[in-house]
Parts: C-alpha cells; sequence; structure tokens
C-alpha cells in the first residue's frame, strides 16, 4: 500500500480543513466512547480480564515458537494447510498461487488489516482477479479506492451521501432514479449486490481475530456475516494472519474475546464470532474443500526482539484510537498507512521503518487515555516515547529540535546552572511581554504562537516556587 | 525455507533454543489442563435462571424469543411466526434428529424442505448445540446434521433449542464440545458463536439490522423436548 505517513503534518491540516470529515469524525467521538464505558461497567469482572487479556497475550508471545509449531501440526492433523511467509511479497505470492490452482476469477474477502498491510487486492487484480471486499466498510472504500481509515470502521470517515454518490457510480444494473437516501437502502442494495459475489465467488480470503494452538482453530469475529458467507460458500477458504495472533487453548481465546467487543463497539459479544478448523468433512453439506492458513512475519518478529514487544499482544479493537483526541481531530487517513491512531504510530515505524514514519509517534499528547482503554494493556505512551527515543538516537528529529533538547539536556544535567538560566529567561519574557503579560512572537516556536499567545510566566520559577512553599509548609 | 528462517528469527528474538525439558513440560501441561481464567459471576445461577438470563439476554441484542412446552408445539410455533412477520410459509429445515422430532405434518401449510441453504432460502430452522446465558449467545456446531450456510444465508433463522441444551458461560459450551478428547482433535469444521441477528454501523455508525446474515433471528426455546409425542 501506498504509505504517506512523512506527510503526516499536512495530511492532519487537510484533514481538518475537510467539513465532510469533521462531520463524519463525530461519529467516532458520539458513538464508540460511551458504549464501550456501558459495556465495562456492566462486567464487574472486567478489569481482571483484561489483566488476565495481557498475560495470555505475553505468555503466547513468550513462547511463540512452540504455540506456532503445535497450531501447524493440528491445522495439518484436519486436513488443513499452512503456508510460512517471511515478507508481504511472499504472502501475495502464496495466496495468488492458491487462488491460480483452482483457477480463480472472483475472491471475496473478509474484513482482514493483515491484507491491506500487504497490498493483496491490488495484487490480485494486477493477476487478473477480481478481489470483492464483502464487510460493508471494507465495500464502500473499496468502491471509493481508498484505504481504511479505522480498523474496525473502515469508512467511518465516509458521510452517508458520499455512499449514495459511490453506488449510483457503480451500481449501474438498478435505475439511476431509485432513492438511495436512507441507510436501509444503502443496506439492502449492498446486501443484494454482494450476495450474489458470495454465491459466485471461487476462493473466500479472510483474516483472524486468534488462532487456537491447542485445536488448530483460526477465529473471526465479525456482525454482518459477511466473514461466515465468505468462508463458507467457495471451494477454498485462505485465512491470511500475523504470526502473533496464536493463543494456547479455547479457554485463552474465550478470554480474549470477553474484552474484544466490549471494547471495540461496546457489545457485550459481537453478532458472529466463529472457530474454523480445517476444511469440510465427510458427510458435511456445506463448508470449503480447502483450508488454507497463510502465516505472515513482515515485520512483526523484529518488533518481538525489540522494546515494541509489547505492541504485539493488540487485538485490533480499536479503542486507542477512537479514545485519541488527535485520531477525532484528523482521522486515520492522516497517519498514511494501514494502521492509524496510537497503535498505529507504533506499527507503521516498526514494519515500514521510522524513516518513513517519524511524526507518527509524535502525533501524540501522552494523554495517556489510550493505554487507560486498551483490552491487553499495552503501555502505548511508553512506546510512543521510545520510538520518539529511536528517532532523535538516529538523528531523524529536524535539527533545531535536536540541538534544542540537547541545549536543554545539557542544563537539566547542570541544576544549579538550570536555576539561574530559567531565571534569566523568566525576567527576560516579563520584560517582552511588557504590561499585556502576553507574547505574541516567540523565537523557534513560531508554530505555537502563530495560533495562540504565549503568557509571560508569572510568580518566579517553579524551583523558585516549590522552595519557597516548601519553606512555607515547614513552618 | 521460510518457516525454518521464521523458527529461528523466533528463538533469536526470544533468546533462547527450542523449550525443553521442564519447559516444555509446563507448556504441555498448560495444554492438556486448558484452564480457565475468571469467568464473570453473572452466569453462575441455577439452571432455570440462567434460561432465563438467555432470554434476557438474546432479546437485548435484538432477537426474537419463545417459550413452548415440547417439540409438538414448535410448528404451530413456527407457523405462528412467519404469519406474524408476514414472511412465506417456505422453510429448509436442517436434517437434524431433533428436528425430524418435530410433527411438522400438524401444520399442512408449511412447505418443507430438508437440507443445506440455498441462496434462496427465505427462511431456515435448526437446532444449536447450545445456548450460552451470558450474553444469549446460540452455539453452532457443525455436521451432516447442521449445515453451516443455514445459519447465514437465510432472511430469516429460526432456532428450536432445547431447555436443556442452556449453559451459564462459554467455558460451559467449551466443556461440552470437548467431551473426553485429549488430543485437541474435538473440534468440528466450524463452531459459530451467534448474538443476534446479522448488524452493521457502518453507515455513520447507524446500527442497522441484516448486513449481509439473516435480518431475523428468532429463537424457541422448548421446556421438555425429550417428552414423547402423542400417539
Amino acid at each position: 500500500m501506498h504509505q504517506s505517513s512523512q506527510s503526516f503534518k499536512q495530511n492532519a491540516h487537510a484533514a481538518l480543513r475537510d467539513a465532510t470529515l469533521q462531520r463524519a469524525l463525530h461519529n467516532v467521538k458520539v458513538g464508540f466512547i460511551d458504549k464501550r464505558r456501558i459495556a465495562a461497567e456492566k462486567l464487574p469482572e472486567f478489569e481482571r480480564l483484561r489483566d488476565e487479556a495481557r498475560d495470555i497475550k505475553d505468555h503466547a508471545l513468550a513462547n511463540l515458537d512452540f504455540y506456532l509449531e503445535r497450531f501447524e501440526q493440528q491445522v495439518l492433523a484436519q486436513g488443513g494447510h499452512v503456508h510460512w511467509c517471511e515478507t508481504a511479497e511472499e504472502a501475495r505470492n502464496t495466496v495468488l498461487a492458491i487462488c491460480r490452482s483452482v483457477g480463480a476469477k472472483t475472491v471475496t474477502k473478509g474484513k482482514s488489516m493483515v491484507t491491506e498491510e500487504i497490498g493483496l487486492n491490488a495484487f490480485l487484480e494486477a493477476n487478473g482477479m477480481i478481489p470483492v471486499e464483502t464487510d460493508l466498510g471494507e465495500y464502500i472504500i473499496q468502491l471509493r479506492n481508498e484505504p481504511p481509515s479505522h480498523i474496525i470502521a473502515p469508512a467511518i470517515h465516509v458521510v452517508q451521501e458520499q455512499i449514495s454518490d459511490a453506488f449510483y457510480e457503480h451500481h449501474k444494473q438498478f435505475p439511476p432514479d431509485r432513492p438511495l437516501a436512507e441507510p436501509r437502502q444503502l443496506l439492502d442494495e449492498a446486501r443484494a449486490v454482494l450476495r450474489e459475489r458470495f454465491l459466485a465467488a471461487d476462493v473466500g480470503i479472510t483474516g483472524a481475530n486468534f488462532l487456537i494452538a491447542e485445536t488448530g482453530s483460526t477465529v473471526i469475529v465479525t456482525n454482518e456475516g459477511n466473514g461466515d458467507l465468505t468462508q463458507t460458500l467457495p471451494k477454498i477458504h485462505i485465512v491470511v494472519v500475523g504470526v502473533e495472533k496464536v493463543v494456547p487453548t479455547l479457554e485463552d481465546a474465550t478470554t480474549l474475546l470477553r474484552v474484544l467487543a466490549r471494547s471495540a463497539t461496546g457489545q457485550e459479544f459481537s453478532a458472529y464470532t466463529t472457530f474454523s478448523t480445517g476444511p469440510r468433512r465427510p458427510g458435511d453439506p456445506d463448508g470449503p474443500e480447502q483450508f488454507h492458513v497463510v502465516l505472515v512475519d513482515n515485520g512483526r518478529l523484529d518488533m518481538l526482539a525489540s522494546q515494541f514487544r509489547e505492541a504485539l499482544r493488540c487485538i485490533r479493537c480499536g479503542a486507542c484510537m477512537n479514545h485519541c483526541p488527535v485520531y477525532a481531530a484528523v482521522g486515520g487517513h492522516a497517519y498514511g498507512w494501514v494502521y492509524p491512531g496510537p497503535i498505529g504510530s507504533i506499527w507503521t515505524p516498526a514494519l515500514t521503518g521510522i524513516e518513513n514514519a517519524r511524526h507518527l509517534p509524535n502525533a501524540s499528547t501522552f494523554c495517556g487515555r489510550c493505554e487507560s482503554v486498551c483490552p491487553v494493556r499495552i503501555p502505548l505512551p511508553k512506546l510512543l516515547r521510545n520510538w520518539r527515543n529511536v528517532e532523535f538516537e538516529r538523528r531523524l528529529a529536524p535539527a533545531a529540535a535536536r540541538y534544542g533538547l540537547a541545549g536543554w539536556a545539557f542544563f537539566a544535567r547542570r541544576p544549579r546552572l538550570y536555576r539561574v538560566a530559567a531565571g534569566i529567561g523568566n525576567r527576560v519574557l516579563r520584560l517582552l511581554a511588557g504590561r499585556r503579560g502576553r507574547l505574541s512572537r516567540l523565537p523557534f516556536a513560531g508554530g505555537w504562537t502563530s495560533v495562540r499567545d504565549m503568557p509571560a510566566p508569572e510568580g518566579g520559577t517553579f524551583h523558585s516556587q516549590w522552595a519557597r512553599r516548601s519553606r512555607e509548609g515547614r513552618k | 525455507m521460510s518457516r525454518d528462517a521464521i523458527f529461528r528469527r523466533i528463538r533469536t528474538a526470544l533468546g533462547r533454543a527450542t523449550p525443553e525439558g521442564a519447559d516444555a513440560e509446563a507448556l504441555e501441561r498448560r495444554l492438556a489442563e486448558h484452564p480457565a481464567n475468571t469467568i464473570p459471576c453473572r452466569a453462575l445461577l441455577p439452571h432455570d435462571q440462567q434460561v432465563a438470563l438467555f432470554a434476557e439476554m438474546a432479546r437485548a441484542v435484538n432477537a426474537t424469543v419463545v417459550e413452548v412446552d415440547s417439540l409438538d408445539d414448535v410448528p404451530e410455533a413456527v407457523a405462528g411466526y412467519l404469519a406474524g412477520e408476514n414472511l412465506p410459509s417456505r422453510l429448509t429445515v436442517a436434517p437434524d434428529p431433533l428436528l425430524d422430532a418435530v410433527p411438522w405434518e400438524k401444520r399442512p401449510l408449511l412447505e418443507i424442505t430438508r437440507g443445506k441453504a440455498e441462496g434462496s432460502t427465505e427462511a431456515g430452522v435448526t437446532s444449536a448445540f447450545a445456548g450460552v446465558a451470558e450474553t444469549g449467545t446460540l452455539m453452532a456446531a457443525s455436521g451432516p446434521e447442521h449445515p453451516t450456510t443455514l445459519n447465514f444465508l437465510p432472511d430469516s433463522h429460526i432456532v428450536v433449542l432445547p431447555h436443556d441444551r442452556v449453559v451459564g458461560t462459554y467455558e460451559d459450551g467449551w466443556r461440552k464440545l470437548r467431551g473426553d478428547s485429549r488430543d485437541g482433535r474435538f473440534m468440528p469444521r466450524v463452531v459459530n458463536f451467534i448474538t443476534g441477528p446479522s448488524r452493521t454501523g457502518d453507515i455513520e455508525q447507524k446500527i442497522q439490522l441484516g448486513a449481509h446474515g439473516p435480518r431475523r433471528l428468532h429463537i424457541i426455546l422448548v421446556r421438555d423436548a425429550a417428552r414423547n409425542r402423542p400417539l
């Protein structure tokens, strides 16, 4: 997928000026946050389940080789196939070869972030196949030829009129004067169009939320039922999935499922949670004849070896972006790659290189809401800070920022000097501010003062105030 | 080969060789014992209250639920539901022994086909392996008598669920499915957990029912499915 993370600043400015996008983003604020809070409050054990969810993922990652090997054994024992892919290219070619083996033309897809990550749709199209996204949100953005802007609500940046426009443009089989003003009409039309694609498909591709080592099962979680039609009707079911998704047992997956839907959409449980184990069995009246699992590394194992390992716990609920003030202001596309929001700002540099995404770890106020809602307690602010350190160490930050930080560090390590310098700075700022008490321009901080005034410091430096209060406290 | 390279990378990342000895035994034991984690107390109830909780939770996610005394009452319940929703009386019924025991002939106007669903199937009738009270979730296990397509293709999905198949938690469902298996090979091709009818929020976060799967989910709880049919 084309990456524009390096233009984050320009992307964000454009997003803030886009009135339609701002109208659509309002839905993030009103929908997800309240629903998650209510769902969490309804389950007294929720916080304990989050601790356990974190521990299960940590345990699975600490024994990743053992559990992946067992998972593979069980898939093979049930008559399925397992393919190991180090890179996106290898994964794309593996999927293509499976599709070609049955002369596939129509390939339906359930919602899958890893297939976005490896750019599967464009690749299949270039090779003569017709990939059809079947999740309604994914279908909408496929028609609009754009990437998802949210990991569970891919079309959350789109308003209803834009969906109508896309349907009028692409569904030429229907009368051009048909009404498409209501969500119900849009949904019914998409249902009718996609039903034909489900029935025509030769191959169905899904992702997986979890892999179960104990049984060799793959798990998907959906609300529409599109994932199930995708994987049940065609001859072949291909599961494309990152290697970090394996958990030991059904009980472990169950605990993770209890926090997943509640954190994502605020549902007690998603409408459809499906455990798939191998191809059609003797006597089965339906189901795919072949079951393939394509396991993808594509940079994940570098994360396993790094200070970003905790980010591999992610179960893709989207709570961090739903609660992020930066995401709510600029939307997902500004982040410029597949995974937006706080978790995306950790994953994107890890998978594509910090030199291609150095703005993302800086697109955070460290307010900590992401960490406070993460169902597997990923310390997102800490990991974002780690990326800022890497950025500094590799001299990727602009010179002014680096020298500024280096200068600050010089003083910070010399407390006496720091106090003297801070005292001088304090007085100089007050002098410059004059009677207004505000500064409308500051050297080296034009970005900050271009939209607001800097209030002049009052009442001495922090250190001097602290010292004074301590003295008064002792009296 | 990528498989070997991936395992090498994992072991390098973890800074150790393949787990052996006591480490491997501990991992094997964890799989064999598959311990449960925290189980919400919400569904730890006497069985009759679990049934009530199941119905309450299923209704909360837009399923409709009725109760009948025995399988004899199912044809009337089905016919009444279809009439009430103004739906045609054509049905595809799963080739399920439980549903063999339903006296469909009591309602001769129901047009019944047995088998899996096709693209044109309007209403399907299945049973379920279990009903999970915790969230009003149906647990369906695929097999020769349980086509998966009936859960997803029809516009209306009608589920006949005997009271004694209602359990408290998902873990109870797994226990029932796992039986005495020790090798992890007890899973049917597909286990579907179904919680209400199909839905989507992809158009401006407004929830609509009936996205790709069933628009309606109707659950008929049967108090005593073992009771013999009157001759």
